[in-house]
């Protein structure tokens, strides 16, 4: 076993009684696909949200490769390598898709105090940028402004930002989400492949999609995970069972 | 990465030939008046241009712009009135005269609107949206209302100069020299902005107003790109004022009265934002119609508040859009 | 006697403060609902004073003037609302302070073409206008114990139109879930120009019960205006405690600052660079109370919806 690189520990955030998060304990092992899933209002989306840091825990702790990041604002986070994509798409709408992955690159590359030189016209912006959407299917749609893409196209576009910047570890919110059967498809096939190189911590509503990717699995309830353990392990467990049963 | 937009070559080169002929035009029509009127239009592009930078690109609804103009003409105005009385300017470290060279005043009052844009920026810029709108009208105000009960320089009557700032070589009393220096610094900041908004750093302000919580997850700071737009937005408005100081040989308070930004922002609205320049379409066309209906009425303002409201409800491109068409801009 | 001034400056703080809240409680309430900023809430202050000033000269009666002032006020409110700002709701908040901008020009022209550019003057009513002993050896005119006493209780009417009337439930629901309200079947557009109109109401009561203290002339409105924003900053957008604490906060501490500031600079400097210093200071002390505000808490004291 390595050791993990994301450790979540005590997590713990209330809105008003309603537990979103409940002194949350799991960890992440390093070039893993790991799944979060649960039922609806289990607490998937807002702890994604506090390891990114846009949500602030009432409690716990949270280390990410080695270094308590409890504290860091968002964009250091990001900036140390753990990033994440969104339930509902987000992207620069009136950027064309090279710009926003360029966009990308360019928060890799550091500060951006750079006032003079075109940006689009940057090599190393530029060839990068091309390169991801090239590796994500989206070359031929590289100058068409975001707005115009198709919804799948989108969600690919977010995914080839959030690659750009060369993550350690990807926080993916539901990455399937809306799209049709074969845009779904697509997306696995782009997923699979960075099995070993980026952890994922994978939240998916398409219980076939996590567990024909995913080494571990947590199952969250009620802002509680009820069993951290391999694929097979989770659909065998009677606690899950009863979770989603007795949700539905 | 648009289609080459050949229009709006076409469009922004008339405008410059049209600035730069003005003044013999105006001679040759007997109506030098023209040119001072030129002259506010000029620095009131200038004024508006910096504000398309915060808002057009970076998507900050600024309604203070006018405490930098202020600013920027309060300095030229009190360092020339200690150069005319030969005293000393209170307050400060040291023992400082005042000057009534223009490579002295003008520097300082882009570097005082700058440090006032630097300071108050920290502070708006923990908030957005509707509270950000309110805090740079607060902040305007409390500038006005420090100025107009300040007696040591005029209060509310503010200070007359006794001339324009000093330029080696250069006589800025004649109107159209001044005209020609402001349209040169004008010239100098539309480079200058076209070149960064599509730099790095321009990127970065414009993905702030796209999506400002995207670019924080891709792992960009935003707050500083913001405060260092806020700040150089601040420090080129400074000069306006500073150039405003001189256009009138006057300073006073009315300078940052909150219908002061009010009207900056109308042009640059009027003109078309994110554009550059629409500020200067926008700056024209407002101080054209203000010059207009007031030889019309006396009651101007009763037509021109409709003609706002209307343009805001249904004239969503600005002047600037309409003129280079729909295919155009690269932003 | 140190202790009579600063009783009877706190009683003028809170004199101003009250008729602040007049302001910012409309101007709160038609933010948290519609998420409207409307700059020309001031205007409406303003329409308030001309009217009660011209309605009180015509009847001779004080009381029929604030009646026509909140009900001018409340009219103009409305149709403003229906005519222009209806159209802004779901615009961003740029269009919306333009186009307000634009509706201020229009009104300031109008009112200096119907009332002329002189600074019109309204004495209170003669019973109000003697003095009333509020504390042995403290004289106060009687007007503006007035004005607290009909600040205070609008404050709690307003407390009890929120918590008490289905409008106040529709207005609570609005400025924490908007489409809540649309879901309840509500008709959206009419409760919109009913907080507006209150609003409205509010202002002209506001521009009414301040006219006599003050020169009722084109741009009183957008002077206060601005004064509430820093008020509403304060106190934190939507909500009418924040706005009520926020007015009383913003009252006291320029008026406190104007009377006492020179005072205390008279320790430190000349008597004459005391005062004007002190002017200037007194003049932005509100302004740093903002900052500092912004600085603990940038989204206000309180939240909506409180």
């Amino acid at each position: 076993m390595t050791e993990p690189i994301l450790e979540v520990s005590g997590l713990t955030k209330f809105f008003g009684a309603v537990a979103a998060s409940d002194v949350l304990t799991f960890a992440v092992e390093r070039g893993s696909i790991h799944g979060l899933i649960g039922p609806n209002g289990a607490g998937k989306s807002t702890t994604i949200a506090q390891l990114s840091g846009e949500l602030r825990p009432d409690a716990g702790r949270i280390r990410f490769a080695g270094t308590d990041i409890s504290a860091w604002p968002v964009h250091r986070r990001a900036h140390a390598g753990l990033q994440r994509s969104y339930q509902i798409t987000s992207l620069f709408p009136d950027f064309t898709a090279a710009e926003n992955v360029a966009l990308a690159v360019q928060a890799r590359q550091g500060h951006s105090f750079r006032f003079l030189a075109p940006a689009r016209e940057i090599p190393s912006l530029r060839e990068p940028a091309l390169a991801v959407l090239g590796r994500l299917g989206l070359a031929a749609k590289a100058d068409v402004p975001a707005s115009r893409l198709g919804h799948g196209e989108q969600r690919q576009l977010e995914l080839a930002m959030v690659l750009a910047t060369r993550p350690k570890m990807l926080l993916l919110d539901e990455p399937t989400a809306g799209m049709s059967r074969t845009e779904s498809r697509r997306m696995m096939g782009i997923l699979r492949p960075l099995k070993g190189k980026v952890t994922i911590l994978l939240v998916e509503h398409d219980m076939d999609v996590v567990f024909a990717l995913a080494d571990a699995i947590t199952v969250l309830v009620k802002g509680k995970a009820i069993i951290t353990g391999p694929p097979a392990d989770v659909r065998a467990n009677e606690n899950v069972r009863r979770a989603y049963l007795g949700n539905y | 990465m648009s289609a080459p937009p050949r229009r709006k070559q076409v469009v922004n080169l008339t405008g410059l030939l049209v600035l730069l002929a003005l003044p013999p035009a105006a001679f040759a029509l007997g109506e030098p008046f023209l040119i001072s009127v030129a002259t506010r239009i000029v620095i009131a592009a200038l004024a508006a241009l910096s504000l398309d930078l915060i808002l057009g690109f970076g998507g900050m609804v600024s309604f203070g712009h006018a405490a930098f103009l202020g600013i920027g003409a309060y300095v030229v105005g009190i360092l020339a009135h200690h150069d005319v009385e030969s005293t000393l300017i209170p307050f400060l470290p040291g023992a400082w005269h005042g000057s009534a060279a223009a490579l002295v005043q003008w520097p300082l009052a882009v570097l005082a609107a700058a440090l006032f844009a630097l300071l108050t920026g920290a502070l708006c810029l923990r908030t957005s949206g509707v509270y950000f709108i309110m805090v740079t009208l607060a902040f305007a105000q409390m500038l006005y209302h420090f100025f107009v009960s300040l007696p040591a320089y005029g209060g509310h009557d503010g200070i007359n100069l006794w001339q324009r700032s000093m330029v080696p070589g250069v006589d800025l009393s004649k109107d159209w020299v001044f005209y020609y220096v402001c349209l040169f610094i004008l010239l100098a900041a539309l480079a200058v902005f076209s070149r960064i908004v599509n730099s790095r750093f321009g990127m970065v302000l414009q993905g702030c107003k796209q999506n400002e919580a995207r670019l924080a997850a891709l792992g960009i700071a935003t707050g500083r790109y913001k405060l260092a737009a806020y700040t150089l937005a601040g420090a080129i408005a400074g000069l306006a004022g500073a150039l405003t100081a001189n256009q009138t040989e006057f300073v006073g308070p009315s300078l940052m009265h909150w219908s002061r930004s009010g009207e900056i922002l109308v042009m640059l609205i009027l003109g078309g934002i994110g554009t550059l320049y629409g500020a200067v379409a926008g700056a024209a066309t407002f101080l054209a119609l203000e010059e207009i209906l007031t030889s019309l009425t006396e009651h101007w303002m009763l037509f021109l508040g409709p003609i706002l409201v209307f343009v805001v409800l249904f004239a969503r491109r600005g002047i600037y859009g309409w003129l280079v068409g729909p295919e155009s801009g690269d932003d | 006697m140190t202790a009579q001034l600063f009783l009877e400056q706190t009683l003028n703080g809170l004199q101003q403060g009250v008729t602040l809240f007049l302001l910012a409680a409309g101007l709160t309430l038609v933010f948290g609902v519609m998420h409207l900023i409307n700059l020309a809430h001031g205007t409406l202050y303003m329409v308030g004073a001309y009217v009660a000033a011209t309605v009180t000269q015509i009847s001779g009666n004080f009381l029929w003037g604030v009646i026509a002032a909140v009900a001018a006020a409340g009219l103009t409110g409305a149709a403003i609302e229906i005519i222009a700002l209806r159209r802004l709701y779901d615009r961003g908040h740029l269009d919306q302070v333009l186009a307000t901008f634009g509706v201020i020009m229009f009104f300031n022209e109008l009112v200096k073409v119907l009332w002329g550019p002189q600074a019109l003057f309204l004495s209170p009513p003669a019973i109000l206008s003697g003095t009333v002993e509020v504390i042995p050896g403290v004289p106060y005119p009687a007007y503006r114990l007035l004005i607290i006493g009909v600040g205070l209780a609008v404050a709690l009417a307003v407390r009890q139109l929120i918590t008490g009337t289905r409008t106040g439930m529709l207005i609570r629901a609005g400025a924490t879930d908007r489409e809540m309200v649309g879901a309840l079947g509500v008709a959206v557009n009419r409760l919109f120009t009913r907080v507006f109109a209150i609003g409205a109401m509010l202002a002209g009561l506001a521009g009414a019960m301040a006219g006599p203290l003050l020169a009722i002339e084109v741009g009183m409105g957008e002077h206060i205006l601005i004064l509430t924003f820093v008020v509403v900053i304060i106190g934190g957008i939507g909500s009418v405690r924040g706005a009520l604490v926020g007015a009383l906060l913003v009252g006291l501490v320029d008026t406190y600052g104007r009377a006492f500031l020179p005072v205390v600079l008279r320790g430190v400097l000349s008597p004459t660079a005391a005062d004007g210093i002190g002017a200037s200071l007194s003049s932005i002390a509100i302004y740093v109370l903002m900052a500092a505000v912004l600085i603990w808490r940038p989204r206000g004291l309180f939240q909506a919806y409180g």
